[in-house]
């Protein structure tokens, strides 16, 4: 095995690599998740648009031979589970987090259902800037090729995190989110902007979906996911709605994903399932060590039903 | 409102020789019943639309699906089986609900509840077999509840969201039986299928006599009665009612909050880890991946359906496992994938809670109008 040659030297390195490459989907699903979040609503839905977008990417590639009219797909198809989402919501007694968890399920039984033939094909994938070339090492040419989207999703975390400081758009986002009798008295419809932002949110999960099915793994099938959508939810909390910390969040959940493989790969076999179950467990750890009983959570949108 | 009949000095509206209580009531079970039936039909209706956008004759599939549910009495039995352990795990969600709390993650109860199953069913081999189904049957519970006790109990003194932290201890769960059934519950035998040893036939639960329906649907059946009384007809379900629509005020009232949510959050999970425990000694035989088949999530639509109220669960869960049971006729008769009934399941869900909005706003559902058909004429 190749690992043995830099000894354990090649843990850290795996799973730094590991966090760049898992990170990518929780980055975009949990920047997508904070927009909506940030306007007062939480779209527990983003789990089904994750899988959707990963089929949706995955069938446009093949089909048109192009990874990027695949993203494009992809990201649509989540603007419109977003915007439905949204849609759906504005309704009197229409519960926000239910709605979520029926379109977590609606969007992966149509993605399993539509994506059954595309099992099997091969799909061009995304592709990766090699920034490990200076090195001879496999090891570490490995762990460095970097993906354009974890570009891209890190570009946009800073982005965000300026935008809603600097912008008007990300002043509207914020009133919304903290108080819609204020955001009424500004003359702001807060249904209509809590639209628009589970409507981006969705496009975002969209396109982490993309990077699962175009890069990595790699390919289409119905075990793709796996919950990382739902953990984007706690990641946002974690992160307390901040993009920059979204960023950080997803950094540390990818380098959990990569604990298993990475021991794996210099002999550690002991415990392999529970390895895989790392990312749930840190993310349970996290959500009872800044939750509390007695206190809101800071910086939490004051019209966010979970942490009312 | 009182009971009695209305006469001198009861407002105008209600006027004589009714009785508003019993009108009310009709008016408040018709909307219960009359909503989520019309938003099951429209939710088929929608999903017709698809299946004929696919290409596919609604009709033929939802003759198809009758034939595969309910169409003959083989069809029938294997409708009930497959609502035995949804009954159970729709107690998982209905029950949480009660006090407020969205729980989702049942399939992890009724993981570990099968797989605690399995283990004490092997280690008291030898034992006579009431006394090991029973240790099985009180495994199952304690597993399932522990595992969303746990849940209820981060959600009150830690104020942890429980529908999150519920999924993510639900793909915990399935780690935790992975690595059980692969490493020291591993039965050297199960090549490609990791399972634990398989139950001694006497351990195993047999059928209702006459049918081909494990005895599961029985305890389903009494589990969902049993919770009905509990909820309707105990001071612990009026205390969780009371918690359910605010807790500020159910602690105002020196109710014990804390106790009351882990309770039935225990409660519930002991149900869906019975449901685990059924699936290993009445289906499988011992605990393998086939545990997590998907049972604890479409609970939570045949709790939704049902809207939480554990009676209305019987004949929910029933038409779910009959739709369930459809899945494979539909696949081999229209040439339809496997997840159409996933597509099925996931329309319905949105279009009846799609139809929580409409509670209140009909007039055919308002007493008062009822017997005063004039007022109706007025704004009609």
């Amino acid at each position: 095995m190749d690992a043995t040659e830099i000894g354990l030297w090649g843990v850290p390195l795996a799973i730094l690599g590991g966090a760049i490459r898992v990170s990518t989907p929780f980055i975009f699903v949990s920047l997508g998740e904070a927009i909506t979040e940030r306007s007062g609503r939480i779209n527990l839905g983003l789990e089904g648009t994750l899988v959707f977008g990963a089929m949706t990417a995955y069938a446009v590639a093949v089909m048109t031979n192009s990874p990027w009219l695949g993203l494009l797909a992809a990201a649509f198809a989540g603007l419109c589970f977003g915007l439905f989402h949204g849609w759906i919501c504005k309704f009197p007694k229409v519960n926000d987090i239910a709605i979520g968890i029926a379109l977590m399920l609606f969007g992966s039984g149509l993605a399993f259902f539509f994506g059954k033939p595309f099992i099997k094909p091969k799909a061009p994938n995304l592709p990766a800037i090699p920034f490990g070339g200076w090195s001879d090492i496999p090891q570490v040419q490995a762990a460095l090729d970097v993906n354009v989207l974890f570009l891209i999703g890190a570009v946009l975390s800073v982005i965000l995190w300026w935008a809603f400081r600097n912008t008007r758009a990300g002043l509207i986002v914020r009133v919304v989110g903290d108080s819609s009798d204020a955001a009424r008295a500004m003359g702001l419809n807060p249904d209509t902007v809590r639209l628009a932002a589970t409507g981006v949110g969705g496009a975002l999960a969209g396109i982490g979906g993309a990077y699962l099915s175009l890069y990595y793994p790699g390919s289409w099938t119905e075990r793709i996911s796996s919950g990382q959508g739902l953990m984007a939810v706690a990641l946002v909390i974690f992160a307390r709605w901040n993009p920059l910390g979204c960023f950080a969040a997803a950094l540390l959940f990818g380098g959990a994903g990569a604990l298993g493989p990475a021991l794996q790969s210099v002999g550690v076999t002991q415990g392999y399932y529970l390895f895989y179950a790392a990312p749930y467990i840190l993310t349970l750890i996290i959500m009872i060590a800044t939750s509390s009983p007695t206190r809101s959570l800071a910086g939490a949108p004051g019209e966010l039903s979970i942490t009312k | 409102m009182t009971d009695t009949v209305t006469g001198a000095g009861v407002p105008a509206l209600f006027g004589a020789r009714v009785y508003p209580s019993a009108l009310e009531w009709i008016a408040r079970r018709a909307e219960a019943f009359v909503i989520p039936l019309a938003a099951l039909i429209v939710g088929m209706a929608l999903f017709s639309l698809f299946i004929a956008l696919v290409g596919k004759s609604p009709v033929l599939l939802y003759e198809t699906m009758w034939r595969g549910g309910f169409g003959s009495w083989f069809s029938i039995q294997n409708s009930l089986s497959r609502a035995a352990p949804l009954l159970l795990s729709a107690l998982c969600v209905a029950l949480p609900a009660r006090l407020g709390l969205v729980v989702i993650g049942g399939e992890g109860a009724i993981v570990l509840g099968g797989v605690a199953a399995a283990a004490i069913g092997v280690a008291l081999s030898g034992a006579p077999s009431p006394i090991v189904i029973l240790a099985m049957g009180v495994a199952g519970l304690a597993a399932g509840g522990i595992w969303i006790g746990a849940v209820g109990a981060l959600r009150h003194y830690r104020a942890v969201n429980e529908t999150i932290s519920s999924l993510l201890m639900a793909y915990i769960a399935i780690a935790l039986m992975n690595q059980l059934v692969e490493g020291p519950l591993r039965d050297p035998a199960s090549l490609n299928k990791p399972s634990t040893q398989p139950l001694a036939d006497i351990y195993r639960i047999g059928n209702i006599p006459g049918m081909d329906v494990h005895w599961g649907l029985v305890v389903g059946v009494v589990a969902c009665i049993l919770s009905w009384v509990l909820i309707e007809k105990t001071r612990w379900g009026f205390a969780a009612r009371i918690a359910g629509g605010n807790v500020r005020a159910a602690q105002v009232q020196g109710l014990a909050v804390g106790p009351l949510i882990v309770g039935f959050t225990a409660l519930a999970g002991g149900f869906a880890g019975l449901a685990g425990m059924l699936e290993v000694a009445a289906v499988q035989g011992s605990a393998n991946a086939s545990l997590a088949a998907g049972y604890g999530y479409t609970g939570i639509l045949v709790a939704f359906l049902a809207r939480h109220n554990p009676l209305a669960i019987i004949p929910v869960a029933i038409l779910l496992g009959g739709i369930d049971a459809s899945g494979g006729l539909i696949q081999r008769r229209l040439d339809l994938p496997d997840a159409t009934v996933l597509v099925l399941q996931g329309m319905i869900f949105i279009v009846i809670l799609f139809s929580e909005t409409f509670y209140g706003r009909f007039k055919a559902f308002n007493p008062d109008l009822w017997k005063r058909p004039d007022l109706l004429k007025g704004t009609a």
